[in-house]
């Protein structure tokens, strides 16, 4: 039982600090967390600490490899409207 | 309807801007203690005047936020975008205290250092503090300032005393929690992430806690807004009130800059940012409650130099290696250098006060204009139009000269020192500095070449030399007097007047 974090880590710290069980290092080329430390934060918090601060949608996972923070959940940008925008800025 | 003039509120003996009269500069500020005035005097963010000698520098040791505002994106690692939260290189307390100890020796000007992110310096205490701590032992000269969303502050004012940090900005864009909930999506605190209203209270409450133990310790506090135009543009004017009432001496208010590459929340959804008048108009509306701050350049969270130029691609952590530096006779070089500075400000001001009269630059009447100037520095009209990628705003009525805006341009019209641009680039670049002087009556530069020249005849703008290397007070001055004197187009400031 353990979330993990991926390629879409920006490297803020935020997360490193807040984490109960010092399961969170950093390294490159981003932050990575200790599977056999994350207690998911259970019995410390009602929510994993790191997922609760973390700003990039997307970039933890819970042990099932789903995002704790999916796409538009954090920004509130919508999903369909942040790819029209992209696509129009790659159209340039 | 009259515009706010300076001399209306003040003795018309006072002086414009080298000798301290435009915006937040010493005669704004002569409604504060000393003991202030002094803190301030060479500090380039907090008063006007400095910002023409003296040099700041951010370094980026704090990523880490605990909020998240919509005008933000957390993925903002970029070198070639000059906006607050961007920096290239995030560094650990001890790369920055020796990066600051290097930019120091180097540029001697500089008076200040400021931890302003890429996220909330008190969101990333240690990180902070510890750079803090060695530089106030290494640096004792350098004065320490922090910016921060507020959320974590009162928590840590205890620690910003004992480290005599002594100027302190709290961004507060509202104190409406539903204004609150459309600009900020959530805060972490108390171990959660707290969306909407909700949070925005508790952020609102932590800010406003924050200012006035602040106040209480004696610590200068400037505020900071970001103009939102359709979410908190009325409300700024309530913030002020309450932020001043409080005791912040200094409100920024800041246009929001949104643009979809940027990948905000704001870019994205395409919520604009304000016109220039917009801004203008509500700093002016604001003014009557408190000092307003109006040479703002937004700069990077790791920004060197002058306010209008960054040098920090000349302290990589590479370069800062290979330096040679002596601390100690880096602190008396400062010390002579700023001595230097300051007797030159004192002759400044001897040589406007000599000047003075009680007489008005025109009659009573005369509608007022704004000028642009392009500098390089020191108060003084030495930049070339062609090299300049921000202009200066003033304006100018009989009863005196006042400071408006800072307004950058993504290029100077020319590519290099000898090379002037060709063919459709030479247009469009033209066309962007014609736009963000479309306000002005003049512009005044060291020297304009004869295209640039002929464009700003035809869009009304009279371009002049005739005021190089003379103070930007004199010029500006001067420049008003010759466009009544000979009748040149005065650009009426109508659409100000009614807002």
């Amino acid at each position: 039982m353990s979330l993990s974090i991926v390629d879409s880590c920006v490297n803020c710290f935020a997360c490193e600090p807040v984490c109960p069980s010092q399961a969170i290092a950093i390294a490159a080329p981003h932050f990575l967390i200790d599977d056999k430390k994350c207690t998911e934060c259970e019995g410390d918090f009602a929510d994993p600490q790191c997922a609760a601060i973390c700003p990039i949608e997307g970039a933890i996972l819970n042990a099932d490899g789903m995002a704790v923070n999916p796409p538009g959940s954090l920004t509130g940008i919508p999903p369909l409207k942040m790819a029209q925008a992209m696509a129009e800025i790659q159209a340039r | 309807m009259e515009l706010k003039v300076i001399g209306q509120d003040n003795t018309p003996s006072e002086g414009g801007c080298s000798s301290g009269t435009c915006g937040t500069s010493e005669d704004g500020m002569g409604h504060l203690p000393d003991n202030i005035r002094e803190k301030v005097h060479n500090h380039p963010c907090y008063s006007e005047e400095a910002h023409h000698f003296y040099a700041r520098m951010h370094v980026a040791v704090a990523p880490a936020c605990n909020i998240q505002c919509h005008y933000c994106n957390r993925k903002y690692d970029c070198a070639n975008e000059s906006r607050p939260g961007v920096v290239s290189e995030l560094l650990s307390p001890d790369q920055a205290a020796k990066k600051v100890l290097a930019v120091a020796s180097e540029i001697p000007q500089m008076t200040v250092l400021g931890v302003a992110g890429p996220g909330d310096p008190l969101a990333n205490p240690e990180r902070t503090f510890a750079t803090f701590h060695e530089l106030a032992e290494k640096a004792p000269d350098i004065k320490l300032c922090l910016s921060t969303n507020g959320l974590a502050l009162p928590d840590h004012v205890d620690e910003i005393a004992a480290l005599k940090v002594d100027h302190v900005t709290i961004t507060i864009n509202c104190v409406d929690p539903d204004v609150g909930a459309k600009i900020y999506p959530w805060i972490f605190w108390n171990n959660r992430r707290i969306k909407g209203a909700k949070g925005a209270k508790i952020l609102i409450e932590r800010q406003q806690k924050g200012l006035e133990m602040l106040i209480e310790r004696g610590i200068l506090v400037k505020v900071n807004s970001v103009l939102i135009p359709g979410v908190n543009d009325e409300h700024l004017k309530e913030v002020s009130k309450i932020v001043k009432s409080k005791g912040a001496f200094l409100h920024n208010v800041m246009p929001l800059i949104s643009e979809p590459e940027h990948g905000t929340f704001y870019g994205v959804m395409g919520q604009r940012g304000p016109n220039k008048q917009e801004l203008s108009d509500l700093q002016d509306a604001c003014a009557g409650d408190m000092n307003m701050m109006r040479h703002c350049r937004q700069c990077r969270a790791d920004a060197v130099g002058m306010l209008g130029e960054d040098r920090g691609h000349e302290f990589t952590l590479d370069k800062i290696d290979a330096m040679n530096i002596d601390y100690e006779a880096a602190i008396t070089k400062r010390a002579n250098v700023h001595a230097g500075i300051e007797a030159h400000r004192d002759a400044l001001r001897v040589e406007q006060e000599s000047q003075q009269s009680s007489n008005l630059l025109a009659p009573i009447e005369t509608p007022p204009a704004r000028i642009a100037v392009t500098t390089k520095g020191s108060g003084v009209i030495n930049e070339h139009f062609g090299h300049a990628k921000e202009f200066l705003v003033y304006e100018v009525s009989p009863q005196g000269v006042r400071f408006i805006a800072p307004r950058k341009v993504e290029h100077a019209y020319c590519v290099g020192p000898d090379i002037c641009p060709t063919g459709e680039d030479k247009g469009t670049v033209l066309d962007a500095i014609l736009e963000s002087l479309s306000d002005c009556s003049a512009v005044l530069s060291a020297k304009v070449g004869i295209e640039p020249w002929s464009r700003l005849e035809d869009a009304g703008i009279t371009p002049s030399g005739e005021y190089a290397m003379d103070s930007i007070e004199d010029g500006v001055k001067g420049m008003y007097q010759d466009l009544i004197k000979h009748g040149w187009t005065v650009k009426a400031l109508d659409a100000q007047v009614a807002g």
